[in-house]
């Protein structure tokens, strides 16, 4: 307690410089905090981002991630309502989950005739309830003040779908769709230019016949062509309810969402649909890689040939993302640490400095060398402790500030601007971390000058002027 | 060297010197500061080390306090052959046995003078009710009961130094050395200061070993030993 005493007034003597010291582990602590606070706002953004469009894992069959893309129907998965159900009524998984849904990976051609334009597009068959589901998902909280656009889909509309703006912009859909930042469509010199190729304008025109009477909702209409399970051409259409950002130009230039049921008739024709994948949404990140295994382990009671892969393996921008700022943030960590760390040896060696005929006295009244050291790495920590407390306070103020000044930014891989937060809810374990990081920092710092103070001769500390 | 006063011969030595030298090393150059010194302090004395500046006294005083180790020759100090002590045992020795008043007080400018009293007894692990109570008497047999709470820098030269006795004797030390205790302080403070060692020296039967060049405290020598150019003069100083 006498030591815990002396020290602390050991601080005081020397205010300005003490204050000096704790102004530096202050920043320190604001700067590691903040960003801290930021970084794990921005990689539960991009958490949100890939969890809200892919879920957290996808059921595949076996093979379909490495080959499956051109073959859907070899490696299309066959009872897939089976296995909707089978993972939903299991009694282990069922509170965790949020959203099983089949889907159908397509890709093919999209035209709009009416202009002669067309464009390959990559394509998912949703069930739309579930599609809106899935992008409702808010763990973190970080959507909070976004309110999700309608995808425009319906479940008893099997012919409505979404586009990429990218691809409304090329197919000359943007004034029907109210897309901004979309330049006028120059009129296409028809001379010089190719015909559409009549088959295609045949199989989009019988096509038709059969189909309910265009634009009967005032939607534009577009053609998809792909082929089917057995090679043949196929052509459904599409009334495009609007267009959505994808926040990546190559998705967005051929971004196709659509009712399950049409890429199914796309995708298999007359043979029996089946689904490319299962998304699995959960309600918690965290039950991951319970429910991975607990499927796995389904699977294999079932022999059911599919495997099963991680939003983050689907999305590989995530990964990246998240390594990038996790690299930077302890580059900051860092510096920080080192600036609070020469600061704490500066101050404590001039304290050493002042103070040698003090520990001279000292010594020589029977304080041993360990003695000297606590006493010093005390003061270290303790500045260390007033630092870090002041800048994990000051830290959540500013944080504060920040998410009431109402800033916006568009994250990496997002496609609209969102309210620029700093996560403060969840943040007491990073706190805790930086809180003992810049205390450890501090007292290590003092070490080397208390040690530098203990081993002086007393002869020569009394001697000190 | 000279005894001034011989009683208290029966006793063993608080402090015996045998062939003690101490050299240093000043920038590759050896000094000598204490050559071939032989003597013994008889204990419950007033004894004077006396001796011209660079003389070799405060190194005497300073190998007597186990603060510096001889370079050759064996040194008792209560009977204690201080330099087979590692340093950690020397400081527990001093903890117990030993204290210091320093010309210029060096007290420590945080604590409080009744806390600067307080301390020595912390360091023997003194539980904290009678750590209280010895601090407080000790304060009071100085005459400052009433500035226990001053800090060292709201108390005058004479005040200080008693605080500095007062730390000094509240352990119970077999010896306690001063060095130049007067000397920050003027004649009528030098005075009474050594007035109040004497009468505390008699309370509680400890041994005094001086360093100094003040006349005034040099005429309450019990033992006198005078030092000069690192060895111990023959005769009266």
């Amino acid at each position: 307690m006498m030591m815990l005493k002396i020290a602390f007034r050991n601080i005081l003597r020397n205010r300005r410089r003490s204050t000096m010291t704790l102004l530096a582990i202050a920043v320190g602590a604001i700067g590691i905090v903040l960003f801290g606070e930021f970084v794990r706002f921005v990689t539960a953004g991009l958490e949100t981002g890939a969890v809200e469009k892919v879920g957290h894992l996808t059921v595949f069959r076996t093979g379909y991630f490495a080959f499956g893309a051109g073959n859907p129907t070899d490696f299309g998965i066959d009872d897939y309502a089976g296995v909707v159900r089978l993972i939903r009524e299991d009694p282990a998984l069922a509170p965790k989950l949020n959203v099983v849904t089949p889907i159908v990976s397509l890709a093919g051609i999209a035209g709009n005739f009416d202009l002669d334009a067309s464009k390959t597009f990559l394509g998912t068959g949703v069930v739309p309830s579930d599609r809106d589901r899935l992008s409702r998902w808010d763990e973190h909280g970080v959507s909070r003040r976004r309110i999700p656009p309608s995808s425009g889909l319906r479940d008893d509309d099997q012919t409505r779908g979404v586009v990429g703006v990218g691809l409304a912009r090329v197919l000359g859909l943007c004034e029907r769709l109210k897309v901004g930042d979309c330049p006028p469509r120059p009129r296409a010199p028809r001379a010089n230019g190719a015909p559409l190729d009549d088959d295609l304008a045949g199989l989009a025109l019988a096509d038709r016949a059969g189909s309910r009477p265009p634009d009967g909702d005032g939607l534009p209409r577009l053609d998809l062509l792909a082929a089917t399970a057995g090679g043949a051409p196929n052509v459904v259409s599409l009334f495009v309810g609007r267009a959505e950002r994808q926040g990546v130009r190559e998705l967005d230039d051929n971004f196709v969402a659509m009712h399950i049921a049409l890429a199914q008739k796309l995708v298999y024709g007359r043979t029996p649909p089946k689904a490319t994948g299962i998304v699995v949404q959960l309600r918690h990140t965290a039950d991951l890689a319970s429910v991975r295994q607990r499927l796995r382990a389904l699977f294999a009671e079932r022999h059911l040939d599919l495997e099963i892969r991680d939003f983050a393996e689907l999305q590989p921008f995530y990964k990246q993302a998240v390594g990038m700022f996790g690299a930077i943030f302890l580059f900051i960590s860092l510096i920080m640490g080192v600036i609070v760390l020469f600061t704490v040896v500066n101050t404590m060696g001039m304290s050493v400095m002042e103070r040698t005929t003090e520990i001279g006295s000292a010594r020589a009244m029977g304080v041993r060398r360990s003695g000297i050291r606590r006493l010093f790495v005390t003061e270290g920590a303790i500045l260390g402790a007033i630092g870090a407390t002041a800048g994990a306070a000051l830290a959540q103020a500013i944080a504060s500030a920040v998410n009431h000044a109402g800033m916006m930014w568009t994250p990496p891989g997002q496609a609209a601007p969102i309210p620029l937060e700093i996560l403060t809810a969840g943040s007491t374990g990073l706190i805790v971390r930086v809180w003992l990081g810049l205390v450890v920092a501090a007292t290590l710092a003092a070490l080397v000058p208390a040690n530098r103070g203990a081993r002086l001769p007393v002869v020569d500390a009394l001697r000190h002027v | 060297m000279t005894m001034t006063n011989s009683s208290n011969t029966q006793a063993a030595p608080v402090v015996r010197f045998d062939g003690v030298t101490k050299t240093y090393d000043d920038d590759g150059v050896q000094v000598e500061a204490v050559r071939s010194v032989s003597f013994a302090i008889t204990p419950l004395r007033f004894t004077m080390i006396v001796g011209p500046s660079g003389s070799g006294k405060t190194t005497l005083l300073n190998l007597i306090g186990c603060i510096d180790k001889p370079t050759t020759g064996r040194l008792e100090v209560c009977e204690q052959d201080v330099a087979a002590l590692t340093d950690d045992e020397v400081t527990d020795f001093r903890a117990r046995h030993v204290a210091f008043v320093f010309q210029s007080f060096n007290l420590f400018p945080v604590l409080t003078a009744f806390e600067n009293v307080e301390y020595p007894l912390l360091l023997l692990g003194v539980a904290a009710g009678e750590r209280r109570a010895r601090a407080a008497a000790m304060l009071d047999a100085v005459g400052l009961a009433s500035l226990g709470h001053h800090r060292p820098n709201q108390l005058s030269g004479g005040q200080k130094q008693r605080v500095a006795i007062a730390r000094a004797l509240v352990k119970g030390p077999a010896l306690v050395l001063a060095d130049e205790p007067t000397a920050n302080l003027d004649t009528h403070t030098g005075a009474e200061i050594i007035a109040l060692m004497r009468r505390i020296q008699d309370d509680q039967a400890v041994s005094f070993v001086f360093s100094t060049h003040d006349p005034q405290l040099m005429s309450h020598a019990d033992e006198t030993f005078a030092i000069r150019d690192g060895r111990l003069e023959e005769g009266a100083p």
